[in-house]
């Protein structure tokens, strides 16, 4: 199973001190983020997409490029590259391009962005979201997959022997996961395709997970994918640890209280109880998310949320020391047991390339 | 079967919710002489105002809320009523209809019900409530009964039928139209749902 965090990438104040970080200073952060967490273990680091303030990271593999050189085993991936609105022409480049550079240590989360204004700024239109996903994703598959690629679509120019260029690292498309919140349309595509399955888990109640998982499991042995327990299924979550639990209570309530996507609304302990948010010890934050093998069944990837809520650089960073020196370690060992041999583990660039030798074989 | 009374009301006691009891009473005894054994329920929106408020921001809502949508959207017939405020119904009512699916409704026998200082608002029913509950396409009884202050003290005039007269009448419509209404079928579990809802869909 494999571990790690996911940045959205948004600025936001401190509302301890009152203070905003630059952009600069935020777009660092996510380096040193993502450099702790190869430092402490962790096996992903995956970073949002976004095109309006008061977020920053518009451009996900020049920061993941970036952070390839300077990362030997990390996992690069995205939470989540917009399928609806980047041209799939430019994507299939961009990431093959990353995967040359990273030597394989990419795969990608499709999602369809979080304002509907995205859509107008690339000259499409938030009505065709779903037909966008749809359309741009066929062909991105196929840019991968085929050197020589003839297409006629709704949405974009035709492509005449047409070649994406890098061709994929060692003819292996990244790996993809569809992440969806509500959308059972794109637990349908995962399903289809026998991609990956993401639901981020944060915001909503664990029974909204529990049904989008099951739907997609379901629908990915109805497409002759495997068995429902072979789907790749990867969860989010979000944490705040101290070592005592009262202090990360204390600690975490002014960012809870004040941040933009909790903020004035239910109370900390009413979300605690109400979403997968988890608030506490190292202890505390094991037993909940063992909890979500309960919801979802044997699942591949876990990543959590560390950097929200405006909580400064310093802080996040002894929030990874902890996640990866004391729950990780414990997880991995405790989703072990009991784990049928045959559940998947979530593929890589190095277990689909033996496949694919396999089958060429 | 289950009819499920919402009142709106925010005083102790409520006017609103007096409405609703006496609306749901008559619904009931007229389906029981039909022969149906009917469980009535009756919920307060003033219990759940924070809830419905935090639904607002969250976008899900806590136990208590979801409990309620769930009676609502499961009940075989709905007695919706609100206080009138500001020339409308109140905000809190609203925001309660707007945390419930678009779709929920469709079909559901209506009775809608308004409450207000004087008679002068009796329209609200006509341009506020309706209009919402067709939006959600639910079906709404021709009689629509409002309560102004006056009402329930004075009886029915040469122009009008009193207020009990009102209730009656409005009552014996959606005791008729729940009664017309073909049994539910036993539900599919909410995957199955989504999975039919899902089978027409196409990626080639």
């Amino acid at each position: 199973m494999q571990f790690g965090i996911f940045s959205v990438g948004d600025v936001t104040p401190d509302p301890t001190s009152g203070r905003t970080p630059s952009e600069n200073e935020r777009i660092k952060a996510m380096v040193a983020i993502a450099l702790k967490a190869e430092e402490v273990g962790l096996d992903v680091f995956a970073m949002g997409e976004h095109h309006n303030p008061p977020f920053v990271p518009s451009s996900p593999t020049t920061m993941l490029g970036y952070i390839a050189a300077r990362t030997e085993k990390l996992i690069l991936s995205t939470a989540t590259t917009l399928i609806t609105t980047n041209d799939p022409v430019k994507i299939a480049e961009d990431y093959a391009m990353l995967q040359h550079l990273a030597d394989g240590r990419v795969d990608l989360m499709m999602g369809r962005g979080n304002t509907g204004p995205v859509y107008p700024w690339f000259g499409q239109d938030i009505r065709q979201g779903i037909n966008l996903a749809k359309e741009n994703y066929a062909l991105l598959r196929r840019l991968w997959r085929e050197d020589v690629v003839n297409w006629e679509g709704k949405f974009r120019t035709p492509l005449q022997g047409f070649t994406a260029t890098p061709r994929p690292l060692d003819g292996v498309p990244p790996f993809v996961w569809h992440g969806s919140i509500r959308s059972p349309e794109i637990a349908e595509q995962a399903a289809y395709y026998g991609d990956g399955f993401f639901h981020n888990n944060i915001f909503w109640p664990a029974e909204h997970t529990r049904r989008m998982v099951q739907l997609y499991r379901r629908r990915y042995a109805f497409h002759g994918h495997g068995r429902p327990e072979d789907a790749i299924v990867g969860l989010g979550g979000q944490v705040f640890m101290r070592k005592n639990s009262q202090d990360a209570v204390r600690e975490f309530r002014p960012y809870f209280d004040n941040a933009p996507v909790y903020g004035h609304g239910p109370s900390l302990e009413e979300f605690t109880e109400q979403t997968p948010l988890t608030v506490g010890s190292p202890q505390e934050v094991i037993e909940r998310t063992l909890s979500f093998r309960e919801m979802v069944g044997d699942y591949q990837r876990q990543l959590f949320l560390m950097d929200h809520a405006g909580l400064p650089l310093k802080t996040v960073l002894e929030q990874l020391d902890l996640l990866g020196e004391e729950v990780v370690p414990v997880l991995r060992k405790e989703f072990a047991i009991g784990r049928p041999a045959d559940v998947p583990d979530a593929p890589t660039h190095q277990s689909l390339r033996a496949g694919q030798e396999v089958s060429a074989a | 079967m289950r009819l499920v009374a919402v009142s709106a009301g925010l005083s102790t006691p409520s006017s609103t919710r007096l409405l609703a009891d006496r609306l749901a009473e008559a619904a009931r005894g007229d389906l029981a002489a039909q022969g149906h054994e009917v469980q009535v329920d009756v919920i307060e929106l003033r219990e759940l105002a924070v809830a419905v408020a935090n639904n607002l921001v969250t976008g899900f809502p806590a136990p208590q809320l979801a409990a309620a949508i769930d009676a609502v959207t499961g009940a075989h017939g709905l007695i919706a009523v609100t206080p009138v405020f500001t020339a409308s119904y109140s905000g809190l009512f609203k925001s309660f209809f707007d945390l419930i699916d678009p779709d929920a409704l469709t079909g559901k026998p209506v009775l809608v019900a308004a409450t207000g200082g004087t008679a002068r608002h009796s329209l609200v029913l006509e341009h506020a409530l309706r209009p919402l509950f067709a939006y959600l396409r639910a079906a709404v009884v021709p009689t629509a009964v409002y309560a102004a202050s006056e009402d329930w003290g004075s009886g029915g005039d040469e122009y009008t039928e009193g207020l009990p007269a009102r209730i009656r009448r409005a009552a014996t419509e959606l005791a008729a139209l729940v009664a017309a209404r073909p049994a539910d079928e036993t539900p599919d579990d909410d995957v199955a749902a989504l999975e039919r809802q899902l089978s027409d869909l196409r990626f080639d």
